[in-house]
């Protein structure tokens, strides 16, 4: 069978790409350089199998923790961790992914 | 997560007519009121949620019941004909499974689950089967072992012969693809005989299960494509099958026939045609896809109205719905005294009446009279289009598009786990394939008040429906008398329904019309109408609403334009009417033709603003931008991605049909990179065609006059209603909208 590459693996970060770190974290929603957009690309088009999304607790307040599952059908998977700040979920969620990426731990 | 869901019967009501709501309700009693909707919008930096109750003979406590959809679509043919009282038999179609791996899937089933008796012909991973009954205990099922592979055409069939007691399957492919091996000719006598009498529908693509409160319930839901299904009244041989599958069944096999259903007939209705002597004429429920290329499609022919004998093939999911079929709870008749606008029913359950749902619709002014000046133009077909789309759950680019963490709301969270709510046109089937067809008849959760879409920007995060009620709430903070009629009024009444009022307002986002609304706006501009499109992205999609059933609707995602899938070559044409769908682009009527500005580019993180442009100051049409400074920047504010420009936008192009005499009053500028040009746009992809770099991700704000007075004013951007309640209505976006508001319902000259 044909297999279906993962375009998105043809990035990943490179220990320059810290620089980005600082970049990210001032303003996650934007305008960004085109080196911390191509790591948010990366980021943010993995496919939907846990994958890091929010749920609305109180509009434009409280934001929950949450991984969809990649199957239709099947429940959002609710985590432990709640936001009042959309910015603030952000920076976590990138520090997860980060993470993911790098095996680097980025501090708070 | 959500203990009430409803839908009403219609999405617009006249005083004096009636409007029925079907609720579900896991409660033992719900509320209902009446509310008029004024701003759905729960962000604590905005104006804040608004609705009033009105008093109607409708609201009060009902008594709550729970109410199930049965998603899945097939044919049913009334049972208790010819087909009971078989005793050998051959069942044969043309088959092109999309899931054959999944389940059994039934293709030709006279079954009755009650008495475990009949035939059903299917596939699933064990092959081509064929399931036979006599009775409770006597039910076997042969198999071919030969698994299918996926949308390839194959003619399968089943036979039976009472005398020997033998089964034979035929599972033909018609691909040449080397190294598969999908052929099967097997033969197996039972232990037992056959039992064909009973009186349970006959069904196409699923299995008869039960009525329930007058709905045809069925099992054993199929993917894919079925042509040219047929039975036969004895057992077939090889040779027999082979001029049993020619396209007319003639000669001696006349005899044999006891159906042919012809699916290439009657493509604009939800009749199916049994071309035989017996006539078993059957329907579609829940809306298959019809107006399909079926085995015999040679690709040279691209319009089932051309060839329907190459059309013989309809594509039935699983998860199709056309109408819930849910009970009425409550029925409304609109008070004569209810003004025109947007109200909802609204619903609520448990103990504190935490559980809520919201059941929008209008209210039409009486029946041939417009009861103000300025009509707004509820753009129902475009929510239509996106009713329950599951793309923040589903859609890996969801996160690439909005530039940030998907938000979910409950409705959302309700949706993901109750598929049989229905798709929208931004989905696919669970096997895949694009979802042509759209309903109203279900509960629609992502059309409701106090909603947030991920597809909305940043702040607010509104979309559509939700997004639009920051316009009427702006309507009446500014104290206007409005009328509110919606897409399907349009289409219905065609200019009649528009052309008493000065002034036509349109929602954020009117993407979808059929060619019945776009010739009424097109008849009323030049007839003197004026039309202010508050919006962007709009009069892009082509339609067709069903001519036989209500509430439904098609959009064929054909050649060109964004599209959350791709119809399949040789089916770009409505099955519901045989226009040639897709585009409004590419049936000759680029939105600037209509709005002087056309959608050009898209993102959803955050917005931005205009600067004005040298037409902004012509003293003809100065008094546009009366109150604003030259170099102020127009919406540098909002609750919908922080900008009045923002989400999707429009610009002029001369070449694809803005006005000569057009005014570029305006330009937004310093968009993100998430915002990118419309593959429409992009005949040879090239890096820079993001917000930083392109020329073409801009909003134009336009002006224009038309014949006999009328004119156009396009804001051209998606976010604009956003903006509008900033700093207490003061504000240019509110100016401006004001200014050409008051000209255009006044009646007086647009041109200085």
């Amino acid at each position: 069978m044909v297999d279906i590459h993962d375009a998105t693996e043809n990035y990943r970060p490179t220990p320059d790409d810290r620089r980005l770190i600082e970049e990210f974290r001032k303003n996650p929603i934007g305008h960004h350089s085109p080196d911390l957009q191509r790591l948010l690309n990366r980021m943010r088009g993995a496919p939907m199998a846990d994958k890091f999304c929010l749920v609305v607790v109180e509009p434009n307040r409280v934001w929950q923790l949450a991984k969809t599952s990649g199957v239709p059908g099947k429940p959002l998977k609710m985590l432990d961790k709640r936001f009042n700040s959309m910015n603030d979920a952000e920076w976590y969620v990138f520090r997860q992914r980060w993470k993911a990426l790098t095996g680097e731990t980025l501090s708070d | 997560m959500m203990k009430i869901t409803a839908y009403a019967d219609r999405i617009s009501v006249a005083p004096g007519e009636t409007i029925n709501f079907m609720v579900n309700c896991e409660a033992s009693r719900f509320e209902c009121d009446i509310v008029q909707l004024i701003c759905g919008d729960l962000n604590p930096d905005g104006p804040g949620y608004k609705e009033k109750v009105v008093r109607t003979a409708a609201s009060g406590r009902y008594k709550g019941r729970r109410q199930v959809i049965h998603a899945g679509s097939f044919v049913e043919v009334p049972g208790g004909g010819p087909v009971s009282a078989l005793e050998s038999f051959t069942f044969a179609a043309y088959v092109w499974p999309t899931t054959p791996a999944r389940r059994e899937q039934a293709l030709i089933a006279h079954w009755s689950t009650d008495a475990q008796r009949g035939a059903v012909l299917s596939l699933g991973p064990q092959g081509l089967g064929l399931r036979v009954g006599a009775g409770r205990g006597r039910v076997q099922t042969v198999t071919t072992g030969k698994p299918f592979v996926s949308h390839e055409w194959y003619f399968v069939a089943a036979s039976y012969d009472a005398g020997s007691r033998t089964v034979t399957l035929h599972q033909e492919p018609l691909h040449n693809h080397v190294g598969t091996n999908d052929a099967a000719r097997k033969r197996v006598k039972l232990k037992q005989g056959v039992g064909m009498a009973h009186d349970a529908p006959l069904t196409l693509g699923a299995c008869f299960e039960r009525f329930d409160a007058g709905r045809t319930a069925c099992t054993a839901h199929y993917n894919g494509k079925i042509d040219s299904p047929r039975i036969a009244s004895r057992a077939l041989s090889e040779s027999e099958l082979q001029a049993f599958r020619a396209p007319r069944v003639n000669g001696a096999l006349l005899h044999d026939l006891v159906a042919a259903w012809d699916f290439g007939a009657d493509i604009t209705s939800v009749k199916v045609s049994d071309a035989s002597p017996n006539r078993l004429d059957g329907r579609v429920v829940n809306m298959p896809a019809r107006g399909m290329t079926g085995w015999n499609w040679t690709g040279e022919e691209m319009c089932w109205r051309h060839a329907p004998e190459q059309y013989g093939a309809i594509h039935f999911h699983d998860d199709d719905l056309h109408d819930a079929g849910w009970q009425v709870d409550v029925s409304l008749t609109v008070p004569k005294s209810l003004k025109s606008g947007l109200y909802a029913a609204r619903l609520r359950c448990g103990k504190g009446l935490e559980d809520e749902d919201y059941v929008p619709f209008a209210i039409l002014p009486p029946r041939g009279q417009a009861t103000a000046k300025i009509c707004f133009l509820l753009p129902t077909a475009s929510y239509m289009a996106y009713a329950n789309e599951h793309m923040g759950s589903d859609a890996p680019i969801a996160q690439l598009l909005g530039g940030r963490l998907v938000e979910h709301e409950r409705q959302d969270l309700f949706r993901n786990e109750h598929r049989e709510y229905g798709a929208s046109c931004y989905d696919t089937h669970s096997d895949g394939s694009g979802v042509c067809y759209t309903s109203r008849l279900r509960p629609i959760l992502n059309m409701r008040p106090k909603y947030r879409s991920w597809l909305g920007g940043t702040g607010s995060t509104l979309w559509q429906f939700n997004a639009d009620t920051h316009t009427i709430n702006w309507l009446e903070a500014m104290g206007y008398d409005y009328d509110v009629i919606t897409d399907e009024d349009l289409h219905y009444q065609g200019v009649a329904a528009i052309e008493q009022y000065n002034v036509v307002v349109t929602a954020s986002h009117p993407e979808y019309h059929s060619k019945e609304m776009w010739d009424a706006m097109a008849a009323y501009q030049q007839r003197g109408g004026r039309l202010m499109y508050l919006g962007a992205n709009g009069w892009y999609w082509r339609v067709a609403f069903h001519r036989e059933q209500a509430g439904v609707m098609e959009v064929r995602r054909a050649e060109g334009g964004i599209r959350a899938w791709e119809a399949r070559t040789g089916e770009y044409y409505h099955s519901f009417t045989g226009e040639y769908g897709g585009l409004w682009r590419r049936n000759g009527r680029a939105p600037q033709k209509l709005l002087g500005t056309g959608f050009t580019a898209q993102g959803f993180d955050i917005s931005s603003y205009y600067l004005r442009k040298p037409d902004s100051f012509r003293p003809e049409v100065k008094w546009i931008m009366a109150g604003v400074g030259k170099d102020e920047r127009i919406g540098d504010f909002g609750l919908i991605g922080g900008g009045a420009a923002g989400l999707e936008i429009d610009r002029a192009d001369r070449a694809l049909g803005t006005p000569p005499g057009a005014y570029l009053l305006a330009s937004s500028v310093d968009h993100t990179d998430i915002y990118l040009v419309v593959c429409e746009e992009l005949l040879i992809n090239y890096p820079g065609t993001g917000g930083q770099e392109s020329e073409l991700v801009r909003a134009d704000m336009v002006f224009y006059p038309t014949s006999n007075g009328g004119g156009v004013f396009s804001a051209s951007s998606i976010a604009w209603p956003g903006s509008l309640a900033h700093d207490k209505y003061r504000n240019n976006v509110s100016r401006i909208t004001k200014n050409v508001l008051d000209r255009f319902a006044s009646g007086k000259s647009l041109l200085d």
